[in-house]
């Protein structure tokens, strides 16, 4: 085997690379183009979460072109540009390098999973380029930096919603908490839930825990209800949600269950079926919402995509609005002045409810409750931070 | 085999991979990070034709090795804050083969229960142990579970990988070129024959496994430290399906070919993606006039694939037989 030739061929590939490299240095000031401003978008647009990436990017996109139909912002029209990042971990730092030094936008939208904001946001905070994730709720998102905002809230705060709903709302006053431990929502869910319900003055009768996985639960509903409490919180996801609730009905516990934005499936009612009616709990968007705000994008999402829209449209559009809304502001496209903007927003009115951007970068805003009735998610009402 | 000119090569690569370090920063960011892409692609799809071209056996566990390396060596230089250039080369050198011994150790386990199987049997062994290696890491705590490990330095230069893609190229090259090393290709072509002859078929299986697993290890520290965000998804068996199509693509047992195809198959999407980003084609009104390669990107790619195997079975760029295959 000739071992020379490698050699030859590399240098070669590195000239080829060397011209390439040549011929994408971002042009003149980043996003000052002539007539538009840059803003790009990393969503899973294939892959296995395409349908959460194709909502998000729906709703970016409406949100875009609204703002362009309105005159843009400045004077110029914003141009969005979508990178699709196939759900694969390593994806996502490429093209946000891309859409930053090749492309030269002026801010980053994206993504719905967390793990791949993440993967994004310390590239954005190097670069000094505002990003804001539409619906990425885990914490450690915007503890990256000082660049990296969402317009979602985070995961403890739905339990602290679910608290407030329990004591106030449905007045409870003795709650038992059937917790995932294998899951870091379900635990940090759970936390706030208890804090928030045993300073409104309400008492947990019981704690349980099980494992994502679980198929039987009779061990823990059974000596929760020995402790006799008027209801039961379970902050899981729908697969073990719609379990638990057919085996309690099976022990005979009629109580109310309710939990967070995980129970939020088709699939939950499909597994659960009659067990879970009259069962609650919180997300962030509902379509039966009647504020002006969420009507107004109801309608213009479905004549656009003749589909009902999602929660992960919701933030989408919202996490376009709001960073044009930033840029008007500011008046400037210069990435720290976008960034103060950001984190100055106050009660902006988005379609997922009025968002205030807090000291930790998160959106502080309202949750929506949803009730299981007839098989179905029906709104019962939105609950202000 | 001439080790003069192959120890020449391996300088002048690093040497090359040292100088193109210098002017790193005139380097586009996306581009720059492309090329370390392609030298962790071509260190992992080097280091797999050992064990798949080479040797014959036929592994598909090659991410999972990968993953070991990238949690070792980012677990541990986590465990450090700032530090100058020379401490961070340092420890990031020791992290690196830290990744690489761990990822050894691991392609030992794989490789002595695989010793009884062969083909088919033993790709199912290697997919499993794959897996296996994803969920432990995903069920690990300590490396933040399913929700992933974030590595505080972006250390991973041009040096680094080149270097080390070079290394891989060298010592593979070297080992299958030796006198030692024929008896991988004695495995591949007869195990019985091979067997017959005095070679001990369990103890070339096993090494070309270790070496193997070790450049995947070190490909993963690689990785860990230019992405600096890990999580054990990213190395499923998708991703080790991915370094098998570059090694079957460039020709089973012919480096060079396998450079050349880690080389194109991670630059083809990109390239694809920048077709469709061009804004005005001369003589096209239209705006974006590619615009739809952006959709249709991993069809074209998957296509493109399927051609290749059709027209070129023996892999793209075994354009002369080398001395090494059969």
């Amino acid at each position: 085997m000739n071992i020379l030739r490698p050699s030859i061929i590399c240098t070669v590939a590195f000239t080829i690379a060397g011209l390439l490299t040549g011929c994408n240095k971002p042009s003149s000031v980043p996003g000052a183009g002539d007539d538009t401003i840059k803003v790009g978008e990393f969503a899973s647009l294939t892959g296995s979460e395409a349908t959460f990436g194709q909502s998000s990017h729906n709703g970016t996109q409406l949100a875009v072109d609204e703002i362009n139909a309105a005159g843009g912002v400045l004077g110029k029209k914003i141009q969005l540009l979508t990178e699709d990042d196939q759900s694969q971990a390593g994806q996502s730092a490429t093209v946000v390098r891309k859409l930053i030094s090749s492309d030269g936008v002026v801010a980053i939208l994206g993504e719905v999973a967390s793990s791949r904001s993440l993967e994004a946001a310390p590239i954005c905070q190097q670069n000094k380029i505002p990003m804001i994730s539409p619906s990425s709720t885990n914490p450690r998102v915007t503890e990256v930096g000082d660049f990296i905002f969402r317009v979602c809230f985070i995961d403890p705060f739905q339990g602290t919603v679910m608290a407030n709903f329990a004591r106030k709302t449905l007045k409870l006053q003795n709650v038992a908490v059937l917790t995932d431990v294998k899951s870091d929502y379900s635990v940090g869910l759970a936390k706030f839930f208890k804090e928030g319900f045993t300073t409104t003055g309400g008492k947990i009768a019981a704690e349980q825990n099980y494992s994502g996985g679980d198929k039987d639960f009779n061990a823990q509903l059974t000596s929760i209800k020995a402790a006799n409490p008027d209801g039961i919180f379970v902050p899981g996801y729908y697969t073990e949600v719609g379990l638990i609730a057919l085996q309690a009905k099976q022990l005979g516990l009629t109580i109310p269950i309710f939990g967070g934005d995980g129970w939020e499936s088709p699939s939950l009612v499909q597994i659960g079926g009659a067990a879970l009616e009259g069962d609650y709990f919180s997300t962030h968007f509902s379509p039966q919402a009647s504020t002006p705000a969420v009507q107004n994008f109801v309608k213009k999402y479905e004549a656009k995509f003749k589909d009902a829209p999602d929660a992960m449209a919701a933030l989408g559009y919202d996490s376009a609005l709001i960073l044009a809304d930033a840029i008007k502001k500011t008046g400037s496209t210069d990435g720290t002045k976008i960034r103060d903007a950001l984190a100055a927003e106050k009660d902006f009115p988005g379609a997922s409810g009025n968002i205030t951007i807090d000291a930790n970068r998160n959106a502080s805003k309202p949750a929506v409750i949803l009730e299981i009735k007839n098989g179905a998610f029906q709104y019962v009402q939105t609950v202000a931070p | 085999m001439n080790f003069r000119h192959a120890k020449t090569f391996l300088l002048g690569a690093i040497a090359l991979g040292f100088l193109a370090s210098l002017f790193a920063d005139r380097i586009n960011p996306y581009w720059l990070f492309i090329f370390y892409d392609i030298g962790i692609s071509i260190v992992m799809a080097v280091s797999l034709n050992l064990i798949n071209g080479y040797t014959g056996q036929f592994s598909l566990g090659h991410a999972g090795f990968m993953a070991v390396g990238a949690y070792s060596s980012a677990v541990i230089t986590n465990q450090f804050g700032d530090l100058s250039f020379l401490a961070a080369n340092g420890i990031f050198a020791v992290a690196l083969l830290a990744g690489g011994l761990a990822a050894a150790l691991a392609g030992l386990l794989v490789g002595i229960p695989s010793l009884r199987l062969r083909g088919d049997y033993l790709a199912i062994v290697t997919l499993g142990f794959g897996e296996i290696i994803r969920v432990i890491l995903q069920n690990m705590d300590k490396v933040g579970g399913a929700r992933g490990l974030s590595v505080m330095h972006g250390w991973t230069n041009l040096f680094w990988t080149f270097g080390l893609a070079a290394v891989t190229v060298y010592v593979v090259a070297s080992l299958v070129n030796s006198t030692y090393g024929r008896g991988f290709i004695a495995v591949r072509d007869d195990e019985v024959a091979a067997e017959a002859m005095g070679i001990n078929t369990t103890k070339y299986k096993v090494t070309a496994f270790v070496v193997g697993a070790f450049f995947a290890g070190i490909a993963g520290g690689l990785y860990a430290h230019s992405k600096q965000f890990i999580t054990p998804g990213g190395f499923g068996f998708m991703q080790s399906i991915a370094f098998v199509v570059m090694v079957i693509l460039g020709g089973m047992g012919n480096t060079i070919g396998v450079i050349l195809a880690a080389i194109l198959l991670t630059l083809l999407p990109e390239g694809l993606r920048m077709l469709s980003g061009i804004e005005h084609l001369p003589g096209l009104t239209a705006e974006r006039p590619l615009g739809w390669i952006g959709d249709t990107r991993m069809i074209i790619y998957s296509l493109l694939l399927i051609v290749l195997m059709l027209t070129r079975p023996q892999g793209l760029f075994s354009l002369k037989k080398s001395s090494v295959q059969k």
